[in-house]
């Protein structure tokens, strides 16, 4: 299908003109960027949309009754649901159609969820969802750990970082397993467009959103969201470990358009010119999930985390096409 | 004033009964997921869609958790929505269960009754609703096909009346009502349209200040789902309870009008009393049950014995007032549970019933009979209501 071309362009003078449809006076924390991220979104929206979410920080600080964070309709049931909850708007708003009585020609639907809202309890509704080819997107912002409930692991959670269920103890280390490939497992559901986003490059995470939201059947973007509650790291740095995490090669931004993957501009420089990349420790140092990571008998941790984003940033470019430099 | 209109008379098993009710219903979107002995409903609801014959938007969905949530999201969008479960679907469906209810969202099942396994049991009892007792959906069982048709499409004129806007749950016991071919007599699709009506909403106050139908609308942005801190939870519950109050008297009014067109009512669509006056001793049941039952009651009034049923159609809301006047100039109440509660004194109905009448000036003697688990045949159901009330205490028949 034609993706190419489009004709919108956001400008950073449209997107501080265009009025803002996810609210200030929520109760993140300060630093907290996946609020940066649901702010970015809502500016990508063409039209009537609704939003609905997983149970996580997200919906907790921007929906506290009689508050609320949403200038758009806006859903949340549990949180497994949030593709379950797609499905059952984006079949309402199919039948009102056609039975002639959808005030509006077309209706957005998103849908929004946390690491474990995606990867994990919501994972079955999320591959049913898109199973079934309902019409919406899905956007994951992925803070890798559940931090509603006070930092726990997820299937998002990175090898090696410290939570509340997987601390570093004397005897293990932190997370034992690695990072689910999730938007890779998204893209072998053979869905339309899968992409990951980082809010520190926004225009690259507006057009995305806008090409999830344009494209028919289902669509998944892969936001990463520093939390720096969770990750232990300085409020004032978040958006630059989401920087940091695209240039370490650690989260590195591609889209898949029927299945074609293409690495997006700030990752395609790094491919080009492979002195770009700059080593993992770039990324860990300063996040006390990592810290124990820099002790001396844990050098081996801190090796295999460059090892297995080399080898998934090796398995990345051959997929895109790109020959792998040294 | 409406008249009783002419019918078609079909031959229909509860589940086909259930699937041909939903296709008159006008009903916009059907979620749903397979499980025996509900399955006939969905497979002949696909035929349906399949054929063009009705305009449902039908969601495969991969689990029955899924089946609920999607059918929850489309009826806060606007959609009518319906879905059908049994046994180990109604429990997948728990936490979901609370979450419709809550969001108020007019969604109506079908319930196959189905025992839950371990062990596993693909057969009729009430464990797996009863044990939903308590997720704010309102729950009628029904006593035949004809009676599963009916209650399905007065289910939705229940559900979404302004005053309610509660889930509802139609109970068919699994087999005995599901599988079973009866003589169903269906009403003209017109009739069925025009009596249910198209969807009502409440206007509600939005956070922008202005007032709005109660659903997900772009032109009228609305949080729902929303987190509630104590101090607004409880009053969302207070409401609740207002609205399932509120759900007694249009259970009746719906029981009422339905009468009127269809020529077929249910008592006084809360309970169900049958040979009840001047009875000495009477049995209380759910469901199918009722047709053995009043047999039963024949046989033993041509014996003389002064013998009365009682049918309880809507379990929730309990028409408490309408259960005490019933039977508290009975001596002897025997009530059948076709549900176990672990460890409990008795069965679930019988908690109810044995509450009920704790307030009445002259307290009947009130035994509990656990009856037909997991499907086990209850055809000696006489000697219910022929044993002394001091001697029976709910042993296992
Ligand atoms: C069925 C169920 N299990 C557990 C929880 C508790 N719970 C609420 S939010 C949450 C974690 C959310 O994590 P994530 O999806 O990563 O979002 P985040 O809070 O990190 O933004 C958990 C475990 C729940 N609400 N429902
Ligand atoms: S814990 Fe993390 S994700 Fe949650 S509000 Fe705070 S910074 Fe944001
Ligand atoms: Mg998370």
């Amino acid at each position: 299908m034609e993706m190419a071309k489009q004709e919108w362009k956001f400008t950073t003078k449209d997107i501080a003109e265009k009025p803002d449809l996810f609210l200030s006076g929520h109760r993140a924390c300060a630093g907290c960027v996946p609020t940066t991220v649901l702010r970015l979104i809502m500016k990508a929206l063409r039209g009537p949309t609704i939003v609905t979410q997983a149970t996580g920080c997200m919906e907790v600080v921007s929906s506290i009754y009689p508050y609320t964070s949403w200038a758009v309709p806006w859903l949340h049931t549990a949180f497994e649901t949030a593709a379950a909850n797609a499905s059952g708007i984006e079949a309402a708003l199919k039948a009102l159609k056609r039975k002639g009585r959808l005030k509006h020609e077309h209706v957005d639907v998103i849908a929004i969820a946390g690491d474990g809202g995606t990867y994990d309890i919501g994972f079955q509704a999320l591959s049913g969802a898109v199973e079934r080819g309902h019409d919406f997107l899905f956007v994951l912002y992925d803070n890798e750990a559940y931090m509603n409930t006070g930092i726990q692991r997820s299937g998002g959670t990175p090898k090696g970082a410290a939570t509340t269920t997987s601390p570093a103890g004397t005897a293990i280390p932190g997370k034992l397993e690695y990072k689910k490939p999730i938007a890779d497992i998204m893209v072998a559901h053979e869905i339309p467009y899968v992409a990951t986003a980082s809010p520190y490059y926004w225009r690259d995470l507006l057009e995305k959103v806008r090409k999830g939201l344009e494209v028919e059947g289902p669509a998944f973007l892969h936001v990463l969201a520093p939390c720096p509650r969770g990750w232990r790291s300085d409020q004032a740095k978040s958006i630059e470990y989401s920087r940091l995490a695209v240039e370490t090669c650690v989260f590195p931004l591609w889209e898949a358009v029927n299945g074609q993957y293409q690495l997006s501009v700030a990752s395609k420089l790094i491919a080009l010119a492979p002195q770009k990349k700059r080593p993992v420790t770039d990324y860990l140092q300063g996040q006390g999930r990592f810290r124990h990571l820099f002790s001396p008998q844990n050098k081996h941790l801190l090796e295999d985390f460059q090892r297995i984003t080399d080898e998934r940033w090796r398995r990345l470019l051959a997929k895109c096409g790109v020959s792998a430099k040294p | 004033m409406k008249s009783v209109v002419k019918q078609e008379r079909m031959a229909l098993s509860g589940d086909e009964a259930v699937a041909y009710a939903v296709k008159q219903s006008d009903v916009d979107v059907v979620a749903a997921y397979p499980i025996t002995p509900q399955t006939i409903i969905v497979e002949r609801f696909s035929e349906y869609v399949a054929n063009g014959e009705v305009q449902t938007e039908f969601v495969c969905t991969e689990s029955e958790h899924s089946a609920l949530t999607a059918c929850l999201a489309a009826s806060v969008t606007g959609a009518r929505a319906f879905t059908a479960t049994a046994s180990a679907g109604l429990a997948l469906m728990h936490e979901m269960l609370f979450v419709t209810s809550g969001c108020r969202a007019p969604v109506v099942m079908a319930i196959a009754n189905r025992a839950l396994s371990a062990p596993l049991n693909i057969h009729g009892d009430h464990s797996d609703s009863m044990a939903q007792r308590d997720s704010g959906w309102i729950q009628l069982y029904a006593e035949n096909a004809q009676e599963v048709y009916d209650s399905i499409i007065q289910a939705f004129r229940i559900a979404e009346d302004i005053n309610v806007l509660l889930p509802v749950m139609v109970g068919l016991d699994g087999f005995t009502l599901s599988h079973t071919l009866e003589n169903v007599d269906t009403l003209p699709d017109e009739v069925v349209k025009q009596f249910i009506g198209s969807r009502k909403f409440p206007n509600v106050l939005t956070h922008e200040g202005k007032m709005a139908p109660f659903k997900l609308d772009p032109d009228n942005p609305m949080t729902m789902g929303p987190i509630a801190l104590p101090n607004y939870y409880f009053e969302f519950k207070r409401q609740q309870e207002e609205a399932m109050k509120n759900a007694l008297s249009i259970i009746k009014q719906v029981n009422s009008e339905y009468a009127k067109i269809s020529g077929r009512s249910y008592g006084n669509g809360l309970i169900e009393p049958y040979c009840l006056e001047e009875a000495e001793v009477a049995a209380v049941c759910l469901g199918s049950t009722a047709g053995t039952m009043k047999t039963v009651v024949d046989e033993l009034r041509a014996k003389g014995v002064k013998a009365g049923l009682l049918r309880l159609r809507t379990f929730r809301p309990l028409p408490v007032e309408d259960l005490r006047s019933a039977l508290c100039n009975v001596k002897a109440v025997a009530v059948m549970d076709k549900c176990m509660s672990f460890g409990g004194n008795g069965g679930p109905v019988y908690h109810e019933i044995r509450h009920v009448l704790y307030d009445a000036d002259v307290r009947p003697y009130v035994v509990n009979y656990i009856y037909g688990l997991g499907g086990r045949d209850s055809t000696g159901t006489a000697k219910y209501l022929r044993g002394s009330p001091a001697d029976s205490s709910g042993k296992a028949c």
